[in-house]
């Protein structure tokens, strides 16, 4: 389109000077190649006839601007499509780190709050079936079912009988008599339920094997529904003693035992 | 005259693409000649100008590229595709014919600003592939190569398309001045 005009032959076309109006429109729209540019500003300069057809082209682009820019949109419409693309706030990734983490420990500690309220509901079913059973068998017209202060009479009772042995305190120079045993159940777990005596009180002490319950083991006594109690794990056996002792009386029992459990 | 007008090349897409608002909404109400159709129109460019402005290549023409996708999503619409239909088979690349003026030409004429609803008109009848051209170059003032990234045409199709299209839009003037008269 941009074609070369040849000053002589341009000359020679007379007065159409086609050759140079068709150059016009790219001249005006700045397109032309500097050298053709050159060539055309200097033949306007001396042409009257082509410097007014370019005024004229310059005035009819002024008049299609002008015409061509005609609409103008809502600004109703204008607010739409900026709120559509309205940037929203970067997060980078500090941020999504950052919010994975706090979600990861949100998670971590809900899973260990419901394991610790597990545990708990465990721990308080499984004392309630103990207060039960220290209850039950205290009310029983036959709370024991091997009789005899002996502990060499009572440990080898329960040989058969319960799938593990466990050793028992020499009582002598204590305030403590051994009163019997008996088997006894717990979720369908057997073990060994012994009764000592102390000062007409009545003190159970329950062997269950240590997976049956996973209790926090404690060197103090505690209080479990007015009844004192203490527990500790020894040789993978779970030892309870309980009663409505005063608690010395319960953790002396339970040092008692413990002693004689790590004698094995 | 049709000067580049080179779009900053960094920013949020709301920085680069708000400013050509106005000038798209335009564009696309001579595309559309219906306002709804106009809004949808730009609505679509921009919310998928959004979405691609991700692979949108930095350091080339962001003008260009919004008005491309407006272009392409008028050319899928119902109305552009009926528009389109009606471009005609010429030779694009071929040589056109020298135009000239005098003191009567509708240039002369079109001095007077009572004259403008003449060349809105004029503008208005012209097939879709002419007037965009005229547009594009006249009012967006884009430079040639920026209309050829528009249109996605060689330059060369962008310079005798509106040598064309100048000449229908004259002789379209010319035509209703006659009937003023």
């Amino acid at each position: 389109m941009t074609m070369s005009p040849d000053d002589s032959g341009i000359r020679q076309a007379g007065s159409s000077h086609d050759q140079w109006r068709v150059q016009l429109d790219t001249y005006l729209d700045g397109e032309l190649p500097a050298d053709q540019m050159r060539a055309l500003d200097g033949h306007l300069r001396t042409c009257p006839s082509c410097a007014a057809d370019a005024l004229a082209r310059v005035q009819f682009k002024r008049a299609v601007k002008t015409a061509g820019t005609r609409f103008v949109p809502s600004a109703a419409f204008r607010a739409l499509i900026q709120k559509k693309i309205a940037a929203k706030p970067r997060r980078s990734w500090r941020f999504g780190f950052a919010l994975a983490g706090a979600f990861a420990l949100l998670l971590v500690a809900g899973l260990l709050t419901a394991y610790q309220q597990r545990q708990h509901l465990l721990q308080q079913q499984f004392y309630g079936e103990i207060a039960d059973l220290h209850v039950s068998t205290l009310a029983s017209a036959n709370p024991v079912d091997v009789v005899s202060t002996d502990r060499h009479t009572v440990k080898p009772w329960f040989q058969g009988k319960i799938p593990f042995t466990f050793n028992l305190p020499e009582l002598q120079g204590t305030d403590f008599t051994l009163v019997g045993g008996r088997v006894t159940y717990l979720g369908q777990v057997p073990g060994a339920h012994l009764i000592y005596q102390i000062r007409k009180h009545q003190i159970s002490v329950f062997i269950f094997p240590e997976d049956l319950v996973n209790l926090r083991d404690s060197s103090k006594t505690t209080k479990e529904r007015s009844f004192n109690l203490q527990t500790f794990t020894q040789e993978g056996l779970r030892y309870v003693v309980f009663g409505d002792v005063a608690t010395d009386d319960i953790r002396k029992l339970s040092a008692l035992l413990e002693t004689a459990a790590k004698s094995s | 005259m049709c000067v580049s007008a080179d779009a900053p090349q960094r920013g949020t897409f709301e920085e680069l693409a708000m400013p050509l608002f106005s000038q798209l909404y335009n564009f696309a109400h001579w595309l559309a000649q219906n306002r709804e159709e106009a809004e949808d129109l730009v609505q679509e460019t921009y919310v998928k100008a959004l979405r691609g402005f991700g692979s949108f290549q930095q350091g080339t023409n962001f003008r260009a590229w919004m008005y491309r996708i407006l272009r392409n999503t008028f050319l899928t619409s119902r109305t552009g595709m009926k528009a389109s239909m009606t471009v005609p088979l010429e030779d694009e690349e071929g040589p056109v014919a020298a135009v000239t003026t005098d003191a009567q030409t509708p240039e002369a004429i079109l001095i007077d600003r009572n004259h403008q609803d003449l060349l809105q008109a004029a503008l208005e009848e012209l097939p879709l592939h002419q007037r965009e051209i005229v547009l594009l170059c006249e009012v967006e003032e884009m430079s040639y190569q920026e209309i050829a990234d528009t249109l996605s045409v060689p330059i060369g199709t962008v310079m005798s398309r509106l040598s064309r299209a100048r000449a229908a839009l004259r002789a379209g003037v010319q035509k209703k001045l006659q009937k003023t008269v």
